[in-house]
């Protein structure tokens, strides 16, 4: 194969936030998968999908408002989520049509051409700039970090929330900060991934990994690398083919999740089952 | 009094339109084990939640272990207070095993950004032996029985070195073997450590032999309460459960014959 198209900068962009993207979206999907919260993901990525169409109808940073309206649904959200028995999928459901309506009242108010707005509804991760590039980084670098420094916080409210609670661990900020994180990284890949596919390089890796491990800690590092193999095959096939890149990207993870799912230990029987009781209790 | 570990003083607690505890006021004594009967939305479980700091008071006021238990403090006391809720439904897929479920109870007393050392897997795992699930350690938790999630449950518990001991409807929805194991290894954990425990049931017969006194509510107020022999009455029960008198000793004496 010719290497030479990894001396081109646009390249290297698109490779560099493939990666990045992609350990941030698999980082953040651990939450989202084990949470069992993936319509609230879906909810805020069309919600900063309105809020970066709202930025270009007006003239702001569509990333800022990409940021502010998926925060501002989070908002709503997260106490809702928060209430624990009571299942908070009307409620998210109202919001997530309330955004998608949102999106395209400002995508019919925006004057002239719309190749702006379908830009960030399918992403184009080849047109990304040098400060895209490093908005991701910042962001991977403040998800991974986070997730680092505070595992065992994270870990508890994953586990169950008033447990986590009734031990003296803060998871209703916890809670909060997986809301804001998950805003953030749905933000900085918005122009990479796109509004509408973003949510399923969260989600995808994130459900391989499930499938396959028992153990958190391996799980977030199975997640971040089926992310960012989703982003750099998918890129690959999008650069050979000439291909929506976005789209290319999220058939991989799906694929990846398909790959998984049939290989995955958690579906046959275990091997302690083969084992007769007698021996178990010894 | 200096061994008053828990003063709740007509504690009044409300969620939306409902009232769930119309002025209580409750001593317990370091070491006691009182069990809390009543029927279904009696504020049994809320009781609990004012004493770990969870509930919020709209009148009255909560001391625990020498701290008035206030929003701010909460988060302090709990460290210190065990809490053993009823079998939560946790998904077989979850990946952690017991062992890490066990050590979720030492994560608020080490603190932010302090890992688990040496010491308290050494604690987690004694804990583990304590309630006989060694030999699962290494399992993923979906895949126990409930039963065995609630001794994992009370492991996790024992692991916080708690100073008071709250259970709230642990043996609801176990069998009847597991629900007497649980109750044994309830009454372990007291007679050893002598530690104050509160143990809320609807169910008489999870009421563990331990429990030196009764509290029983009846919509959000203590209705009466006493050593469980002169307590539990079937006069009491009759009206506490608003059943016939005649239908109480029948039961009763059905539950005998169990």
């Amino acid at each position: 194969m010719d290497l030479s198209i990894l001396g081109y900068q646009f390249m290297q962009n698109a490779i560099l936030s493939a990666v990045l993207g992609g350990i941030a979206c698999g980082t953040i999907g651990v939450f989202v998968v084990t949470m069992h919260m993936p319509f609230i993901g879906v909810c805020m990525s069309h919600a900063a999908f309105a809020g970066a169409l709202l930025g270009l109808w007006l003239g702001f940073n569509p990333l800022l408002g990409a940021f502010g309206v998926s925060l501002a649904s989070a908002a709503v959200i997260g106490p809702l989520a928060d209430r624990g028995e009571l299942s908070p999928e009307t409620s998210v459901g109202v919001i997530f049509s309330l955004m998608l309506g949102l999106a395209f009242l400002f995508m019919g108010l925006m004057p002239g051409t719309k190749s702006g707005a379908l830009e960030l509804l399918w992403g184009s991760i080849l047109t990304n700039t040098r400060s895209d590039v490093i908005l991701l980084g910042i962001v991977a670098a403040v998800v991974v970090g986070l997730v680092f420094l505070f595992y065992k916080e994270f870990q508890a409210t994953i586990f169950h929330r008033d447990m986590a609670r009734s031990v003296g661990i803060p998871a209703t900020v916890m809670l909060y900060g997986i809301l804001f994180l998950t805003g953030a990284t749905i933000t900085a890949s918005l122009r990479s991934i796109g509004g509408l596919l973003i949510f399923s390089l969260i989600l995808n890796p994130a459900a391989a990994a499930y499938q396959l491990t028992y153990s958190m800690k391996r799980m977030f590092l199975l997640s971040a690398g089926f992310a960012v193999l989703s982003g750099l095959i998918g890129l690959l096939m999008s650069y050979l083919f000439n291909i929506p890149s976005g789209a290319t990207i999220v058939i991989t993870s799906s694929a990846i999740f398909g790959i998984a799912t049939f290989f995955s230990p958690k579906r046959k029987v275990k091997p302690w089952q083969k084992k007769p009781l007698v021996e178990e209790k010894q | 009094m200096s061994n008053t570990v828990i003063n709740i003083e007509n504690a009044v607690v409300s969620y939306r339109e409902d009232i769930a505890l119309r002025g209580v006021s409750l001593r317990v004594k370091s070491g006691e084990f009182v069990g809390i009967v009543g029927p279904n939305g009696a504020g049994k479980t809320t009781l609990l939640t004012i004493v770990n700091g969870l509930g919020k008071l709209i009148h009255g006021q909560v001391q625990v272990l020498g701290h008035h238990v206030t929003p701010g403090s909460g988060h302090f006391l709990r460290k210190k207070v065990g809490y053993v809720a009823q079998a939560q439904n946790i998904d077989p897929r979850m990946p952690m095993n017991v062992r890490e479920v066990a050590m979720i109870g030492r994560y608020g007393l080490l603190g932010l950004l302090r890992r688990p050392g040496e010491h308290d897997w050494k604690i987690v795992d004694e804990m583990l032996e304590l309630v006989g699930m060694t030999h699962l350690a290494r399992r993923p938790i979906g895949h126990l029985s409930g039963g065995e999630q609630q001794r994992v449950a009370i492991a996790r518990c024992l692991a916080q070195e708690p100073e008071l001991f709250l259970l709230d409807e642990p043996t609801a929805s176990l069998d009847w073997r597991a629900k007497t194991d649980i109750l044994e290894l309830v009454k372990l954990i007291h007679d050893s450590r002598h530690l104050t425990t509160l143990f809320v049931t609807h169910d008489l017969s999870s009421l563990p032999v331990a429990c030196g006194r009764v509290v029983l509510m009846k919509e959000g107020l203590i209705w009466g309460e006493g050593s469980p022999e002169a307590a539990l009455t079937d006069d009491n029960l009759s009206q506490l459960y608003d059943m016939p008198l005649s239908a109480v000793k029948a039961r009763r004496k059905e539950a005998i014959l169990i």
